[in-house]
């Protein structure tokens, strides 16, 4: 898996694009939100893009990543897509679906 | 906003929502809850997804219903084609706007948890189908999915119990399904949201032959049949036949039915059996029942009528070329859909299929007579408790539609008048055939053992099959019982051996007295002429006597002439 290879805190990584579902402004969605910018900026300084998409105004979108629970994030790029559910405080888990492990702890996820 | 039910006068009685598969609208007494969930539920492959797709098709093409099916188990293309061999164009209801279907997939490899949340992208989507078709029915096919893939149980259940209470609000009718447990209606309790009403389905095989069935478990509100009933899956979808809740109470029609045999006739009051009557002909092996009964459904078609052939042990061609030996031509009938015969090995289906596949074979074709042969066959499928019910309810239902039915029962020798299954009690008039063995030859006779309301024959009679059709002959009785066959044929010719000899002494005696008369009348003749010969010799006499009395007279006269005599003297 390309993504499997070492990577450092803000050494040269794939683009991630990102989408984080949610449903109007709920205090999950705005927390979901705050910690998936802080997670990104720490991790991937430049070289992400979040997409927020707001289930109430476009509910014909849910369909097609299949969104169930809110919010989810989804990580479109790099492949393969990943759902990330809860409101992303959870940072370790968040960093396990994005594999943005360091190297260690991801071999050691991966053996 | 539900639509309003049928005018009812009373308003705050449970809306019902006619879900339009067969049977099941009669069981609930009108239909699932109206805007409140239903759960249906049911092992692998006992037909919860196609009865939730079925209520759906059939809200959006009967009631003008639209619906939306959310599924988490198939996608749409798989479930249109599986459901398009039963006629059902989800593509074409979809594009009419009158069905929504939506996939869920939710694999838990791919998602990671990370902290709250809830199941509002459910909600979204399922609010959003809902808008979409403007529907009043929704299926959720199954939510259980959501178990095995979501990570927390705790939040799921809080969010269920959301998306029920939400579902009432919108006021749809929902059918949700669910996989049945070891012990529990539902594996994961899903009949903890939903308390209204409780379908449960199953697919049980006994003895090798399967069976389906349904059952309301509960219901609400509402009175409903609670006993299981046996439904068919075919080419029209669901069927369920509520039979069990039929009872006596069919109408008692006074027309008459021949039976095709007009000496037969004769012995009912002359008429032959009553509409919708049911007919037993039992028999040993061999005794001409199934030629009867063949021969009561070429006389319905012969009369314009149209009749049901059920048979359990020979194929129609064979049946149409073993009866046309006995003159009885069933092929035209075949030909014009008079008569439809349906052959079926016993083993095939269960009792409850037979019962369900037969009535729904009676509902279509609307028969006048239904003729079943042999209903000792059935034996080899259930038991005999179970056979004698599914012909109560098979007699009770044809007798409702004042369709007349014959069946044949085939009896061991021995315990003739004992039908195997007990049905006699269940029949109307009850025909027994006999086989009569003796003097080197089996001979066939036919008696009536009853026949509620009318005055039949109690005679025997020989039963014969020829080459021109089935005939009824007077039996002789002999010192030994009855004769039938070579004895009677000798018996008829010992009796008219002595009828003649009988003829011959009358009439010798007549001659005899004939003669006598004639020697009698000679003899008379001869007296009469011999006193004839002497009357005339006497007369003869009497005039020469009273001749000479007058010659003597005239003498003395003249000689007292001559003598002058006195008077004196003369004195």
């Amino acid at each position: 898996m390309k993504n499997s290879k070492p990577k450092e805190p803000g050494e040269a990584v794939d683009f991630y694009e990102l989408r984080l579902y949610v449903a109007g402004q709920t205090p999950k969605s705005l927390s979901a939100f705050a910690n998936l910018k802080k997670i990104c900026e720490e991790h991937l300084k430049g070289c992400y893009r979040i997409e927020v998409i707001d289930l109430l105004e476009n509910p014909t979108l849910a369909k097609g990543d299949q969104i169930l629970a809110i919010p989810t994030l989804v990580r479109k790029l790099p492949e393969p897509v990943r759902k990330i559910i809860g409101d992303l405080s959870n940072t370790e888990r968040v960093l396990v679906g994005l594999d943005l492990r360091t190297i260690p702890q991801a071999e050691r996820r991966e053996a | 906003m539900p639509p309003r039910n049928k005018p009812s006068s009373d308003r705050f009685a449970l809306k019902k929502c006619p879900t339009g598969i067969q049977g099941l609208d009669e069981i609930t007494l009108g239909g699932i809850p109206r805007g409140r969930p239903t759960l249906v539920t049911g092992a692998a492959g006992s037909g919860k997804t196609l009865f939730a797709l079925e209520f759906l098709v059939r809200g959006a093409t009967l009631y003008n219903e639209p619906g939306v099916f959310m599924a988490f188990e198939e996608t749409g293309e798989e479930l249109t084609t599986n459901v398009s061999s039963l006629g059902f164009d989800l593509d074409g209801l979809a594009k009419q706007k009158k069905l929504a279907i939506d996939y869920v997939y939710i694999e838990r490899s791919e998602i990671e948890e990370t902290g709250e949340y809830d199941l509002e992208g459910l909600f979204v989507r399922l609010g959003h189908a809902i808008d979409s078709v403007k529907a009043k029915r929704v299926v959720l096919d199954t939510l259980e999915v959501l178990f095995g893939n979501l990570p927390n149980e705790g939040i799921l259940r809080a969010e269920l119990r959301r998306l029920f209470r939400w579902l009432k609000k919108k006021g749809v009718t929902a059918i949700v399904t669910g996989e049945r447990g070891t012990n529990t209606i539902t594996r994961y309790g899903l009949e903890e949201y939903v308390a209204d009403c409780v379908i449960l389905l199953d697919h049980r095989v006994t003895e090798q032959i399967s069976t389906r069935r349904l059952r309301v478990v509960k219901y609400r509100g509402s009175y409903h049949g609670t006993n299981e009933y046996p439904f068919l899956i075919d080419k029209d979808g669901i069927s369920i036949l509520p039979i069990t809740s039929l009872g006596l109470t069919s109408e008692a029609p006074s027309g008459r039915v021949s039976t095709g045999i007009p000496r037969l006739d004769t012995m009912f009051e002359g008429k032959g059996y009553y509409k919708g009557s049911s007919v037993l002909v039992s028999g040993t092996a061999g005794t001409g029942k199934s030629t009867m009964a063949a021969r009561f459904a070429e006389s319905a078609c012969k009369r314009g009528e149209r009749a049901l052939y059920l048979a359990f042990e020979e194929s129609p061609k064979q049946i149409v070329r073993n009866m046309g030996t006995a003159g009885i031509h069933l092929k035209p009938y075949l030909d014009n859909k008079h008569l439809v015969i349906r052959s079926e090995r016993p083993t095939l289906l269960g009792l409850e299929m037979h019962l369900l596949q037969m009535t729904k074979l009676v509902t279509e074709f609307k028969p006048h007579i239904v003729v079943m042969d042999p209903i000792t066959n059935l034996i080899s499928v259930g038991f005999q408790a179970d056979v004698k019910s599914m012909l109560t309810r098979f007699v009770d239902f044809l007798k409702a539609k004042q369709v007349t039915s014959l069946f044949t029962s085939l009896t061991s020798p021995g315990n003739l008048e004992q039908t195997d299954v007990g049905v006699s009690s269940l029949m109307d008039t009850w025909i027994v055939l006999k086989d009569i063995e003796g003097q080197g030859e089996r001979n066939r006779g036919l008696t009536i053992v009853k026949s509620r309301g009318m005055v039949h024959s109690n005679q025997f009679r020989e039963f014969k099959l020829t080459g021109s059709g089935l005939m009824l002959e007077d039996v002789y009785l002999g010192a030994s019982g009855a004769l039938t066959g070579a004895a009677k044929a000798a018996q008829i010719a010992e009796e008219e051996a002595a009828a003649l000899a009988r003829t011959e002494e009358i009439e010798r005696l007549g001659r005899h007295i004939e003669r006598k008369r004639q020697v009698l009348e000679s003899q008379m003749i001869v007296l009469r002429s011999e006193f004839e010969a002497e009357e005339e010799e006497i007369r003869k006499r009497v005039a020469e006597v009273q001749a000479q009395k007058q010659a003597a007279t005239d003498q003395r006269a003249r000689a007292a002439d001559t003598r002058k005599a006195d008077e004196e003297t003369s004195r």
